[in-house]
């Protein structure tokens, strides 16, 4: 089979399994398999109103992969995302409701603010694995707690006692007048944009600039890394705190675009977790985060139809939904052993 | 004649790639025969398609005069042959017996019956004269040791024809002399072996025909005892190949390297370079002789700047480089082909072309305000691929897919590319053919000739000998002596390398402190 019939190949064979063994879940719990998709496929794209949500649903997801996969292509592996997303989230809310200035200064502060906090709680996980060998896994995981419960408390410093922050000022919003019309008044927002750029960003960094070179380097080997002169703890440093910037700007869509303020939260929002099921499923590159995103963002939000629309269960959605998710999972390890295989060859050669 | 394996006119492709093609290998029943062939020739291919690994597009193989398909291992496994691979394929933490009967294991009323099995591997161990424990941990025991459990593995399975991949790569002269009575005493069970190497000294020592294989192409096959090495050096490469390196005298200058009683401390804090003093001039290659886990490695990273120095001083023309970064290091004019070349050499998942450029990728004209210019690193790589003979499909292959040789190659490249004043070269033929050696061996000498300090490292005394100008003799972290290739002989050198220094000896006086 040529590479090209493979790469077409897999990914409707994967998609096509998960929604037979998904329909197969709903049928034998007792619902009707066609209802069901029916009303996924009306929660994704039925009207110009849900494609504009699902978009939107779309937006965070294709940050926090980018958070994920650039760490994950310096060797690193960031479990942070979730907390550098809520420091960012927390950070924009707040500089949105903190001052008023013009827009043009506004906006970019409060985004800006947001890629600071994510870049932040990067930077410490980065520095322990840096200076005292920490591993990364343990340091994300706990700073998402910090992340978690100081922002729960900041939060309610800043509302005097309420359990959310006033909505920010418009000139620090991210909604657009325009998507709005065009999507029967969703609330799609600029923040889709900034997170396109932001694709185009990772891969101009990894493939373009010297820092990306570094950073691919350290992240394959860093012995030969270290023997050609790199600074090792500086790119492991470098390396979290962009990771940290991306996850933060996941942040500033909900607190900008979606939300326009911020609340405390009981517990994760779970966009950073899922965030490495997106990058994985995207092997790691900027493009193939932006497939996994939009899939991930439109099961997400299609799904939430199928209660309504087609009677099901929240609770059996949450299964066919992830059943889908594991094929196509499934399916890049199919296409993995593929290029495994391939591999093998070249190297017995 | 009975031939135990014959196969026939072997073509294997990988796309638009012909690894093997028509290739005949002959194997007599009884006979140790030789697969020679340079780094990348296409001998593993040429195994794995009788292993049943790899599919064939032309010619047939025949086991024992019948036709057969062997589809994959398991169909060779029954077909009686075996395969001890030169990369042990063993479970560190399971015993001896635990590692042959994996997949296999025998069972009583569900249990595995390891007694049984154990008592299977000590007769078999005695028979054959392999004096293995059924019980060691592998962990813990050598790794010649380790080989001969490979080898358990095959017989316990029934293996009738043995193919060695590479055996002696990673043992131990010692433990060379034990392999080759081993396979001579399987030969004399009624064994057959197929023995693929690129050391002629072997084929040479143990085998009884050779089949010579060079660029995927069948050269022939001769008889081991009607053929010498040159011989067969000159089929495999395809040209005359000079052992004795060519050389004029050297013409050393001003010192490039000194080294000043320097003291390298291993992570335990032990001692590993003991107040040791060197120095390399300018148009001169010096060797360091010594046998492996003395304090070479410790000695090179501390000039390099990847370890730490705990006392003592380095300088390169007169400037103190002591404790620096590696990259102030390179930067002060040192080329450094390293001894692991997969660890410290390359990014193996990097094509070659970025590995080409891995010391000068941050400097223009690839980079300019940060910013990679990827055009001229494959020009760049181009050049260095043709200078120094790469052999890859191009610059976007990964490092990985090049063989040992051609990966070498390319570090040595790079390294001379940047023309430093001192190149250190740590073990820089280890695994290599013939060919490729003597390619290595006429650049260090080229470097020299150019008026450029060679520091040169080497577990060969074949190797020392013939490229040194100078020879530093290193044991337990000391520099014992200093002696002239022409003036010493190997036994000399040996002595000393085992820590006997001889100081009445003649050509001993040349202390360099």
């Amino acid at each position: 089979m040529s590479n090209r019939a493979t790469n077409l190949l897999v990914p409707i064979v994967s998609v096509v399994l998960g929604l037979i063994v998904g329909a197969i879940i709903m049928l034998v719990s007792g619902y009707s398999p066609i209802e069901g998709y029916a009303a996924l496929w009306n929660g994704i794209f039925g009207d110009l109103y849900t494609i504009g949500e699902t978009l939107r649903q779309i937006t965070p997801y294709l940050l926090a992969g980018l958070a994920v996969a650039f760490a994950f292509r310096s060797g690193l592996f960031n479990i942070g995302v979730e907390g550098q997303l809520i420091v960012g989230w927390f950070a924009a809310a707040y500089v949105g409701v903190a001052v008023e200035l013009p827009k043009i200064i506004h906006l970019p502060l409060a985004i800006l603010a947001a890629a600071v906090a994510g870049a932040l709680w990067g930077f410490v996980p980065g520095l322990l694995k840096a200076k005292f060998r920490v591993h990364e896994v343990i340091v994300t995981i706990m700073m998402n707690y910090i992340a978690l419960h100081v922002t729960n408390a900041l939060i309610r410093t800043v509302s005097e006692g309420g359990d959310r922050t006033e909505r920010i000022f418009a000139s620090a919003s991210l909604r657009s007048e325009f998507l709005e019309n065009l999507t029967e008044f969703s609330r799609l927002h600029l923040g889709l944009l900034l997170a396109l750029i932001m694709v185009a960003v990772m891969w101009f960094i990894l493939e373009k600039t010297t820092l990306g070179f570094e950073l691919k380097a350290v992240g394959f080997n860093q012995h030969a890394s270290e023997y050609a002169g790199m600074n090792v703890n500086k790119n492991i440093i470098m390396a979290m705190v962009i990771s940290g910037a991306f996850a933060g700007l996941a942040g500033a869509m909900e607190a900008l675009g979606t939300f326009e303020y911020v609340s405390s939260k009981g517990g994760f929002t779970g966009i950073g977790f899922d965030g490495i099921a997106v990058a994985l499923l995207g092997m790691n590159t900027p493009l193939g985060v932006v497939f996994g995103a939009t899939l991930f963002g439109s099961l997400k939000y299609g799904a939430l139809n199928m209660p309504n629309a087609a009677g099901i269960p929240i609770e059996i959605v949450e299964i066919v939904i992830a059943v889908i998710i594991f094929f196509v999972a499934s399916g890049y390890i199919i296409r993995l052993l593929l290029l495994r295989a391939a591999g093998k060859k070249k190297e017995a050669k | 004649m009975e031939y135990v394996i014959e196969m026939l006119n072997i073509r294997k492709e990988f796309g638009n790639f012909v690894a093997n093609d028509n290739i005949t290998l002959q194997l007599e029943k009884g006979e140790i025969h030789a697969l020679l062939g340079e780094n990348g020739a296409g001998k593993s291919t040429l195994m794995n398609v009788l292993f049943g690994l790899y599919q064939p597009e032309g010619g047939e193989i025949r086991v024992r005069g019948k036709k057969v398909d062997i589809s994959n291992p398991n169909v060779a496994n029954d077909l009686g042959i075996g395969m001890v691979h030169q990369h042990f394929m063993l479970v560190e933490n399971f015993s001896v017996t635990e590692n042959i009967i994996l997949g296999s294991e025998p069972t009583k009323m569900g249990v595995t019956n390891k007694k049984d099995a154990a008592q299977k591997v000590a007769k078999l161990s005695e028979q054959y004269g392999l004096n293995v424990d059924p019980y060691a941990i592998i962990e813990d025991i050598s790794v010649g040791m380790q080989q001969r459990v490979e080898i358990l593995k095959t017989l316990y399975r029934g293996a009738e024809i043995l193919i060695f991949d590479e055996p002696t790569a990673s043992l131990t002269p010692q433990e060379i002399t034990e392999l080759i009575q081993i396979m001579k005493r399987l030969i004399a069970e009624g064994k057959s072996i197929i023995l693929i190497t690129h050391k002629l000294k072997e084929i040479m020592d143990v085998s009884d025909r050779v089949t010579v294989i060079r660029k995927g192409q069948g050269i022939g096959t001769v008889t081991t005892a009607e053929t010498n090495p040159n011989e067969l050096a000159a089929l495999m490469v395809g040209r005359q190949v000079t052992f004795k390196t060519e050389k004029g005298p050297a013409h050393p200058t001003e010192e490039t390297l000194t080294v000043q009683d320097l003291v390298v401390e291993d992570y335990r804090g032990i001692a590993k370079v003991k107040n040791l003093n060197l120095t390399v001039r300018k148009g001169e290659i010096v060797g360091i002789a010594g046998i492996d886990g003395n304090g070479q490695s410790e000695l090179i990273e501390a000039i390099t700047g990847l370890r730490k120095v705990k006392s003592g001083k380095v300088l390169i023309h007169g400037k103190d480089v002591t404790g620096m970064k590696p990259r102030k290091v390179t930067e002060s004019g040192v080329g450094h082909i390293p001894q692991d070349r997969h660890k410290h050499g390359l990014v193996l998942d990097f094509p070659i072309g970025h590995n080409i450029a891995l010391q000068t990728y941050y400097t223009a004209p690839i980079s300019k305000s940060g910013i990679m210019d990827y055009n001229k690193i494959t020009e760049k790589a181009q050049q260095i691929i043709k200078d120094f003979d790469v052999r890859t499909q191009g610059p976007h292959e990964p490092a990985r897919a090049l063989s040992g040789g051609n990966q070498q190659k390319a570090i040595i490249g790079r390294e001379v590319d940047r023309n430093p004043d001192l190149l250190i070269a740590a073990l820089p033929t280890r695994g290599l053919d013939v060919g490729a050696i003597e390619f290595i061996h006429s650049r260090l000498i080229e470097q020299r000739d150019n008026g450029k300090a060679v520091l040169l490292i080497s577990f060969e005394l074949d190797e020392v000998m013939n490229v040194s100008d100078r020879i530093a003799v290193i044991h337990d972290g000391e520099i014992v002596d200093v002696v002239i290739p022409e003036e010493t002989t190997e036994q000399q050198l040996g002595l000393l390398m085992a820590g006997h220094a001889d100081k009445d000896k003649k050509g001993g006086k040349h202390r360099v402190e």
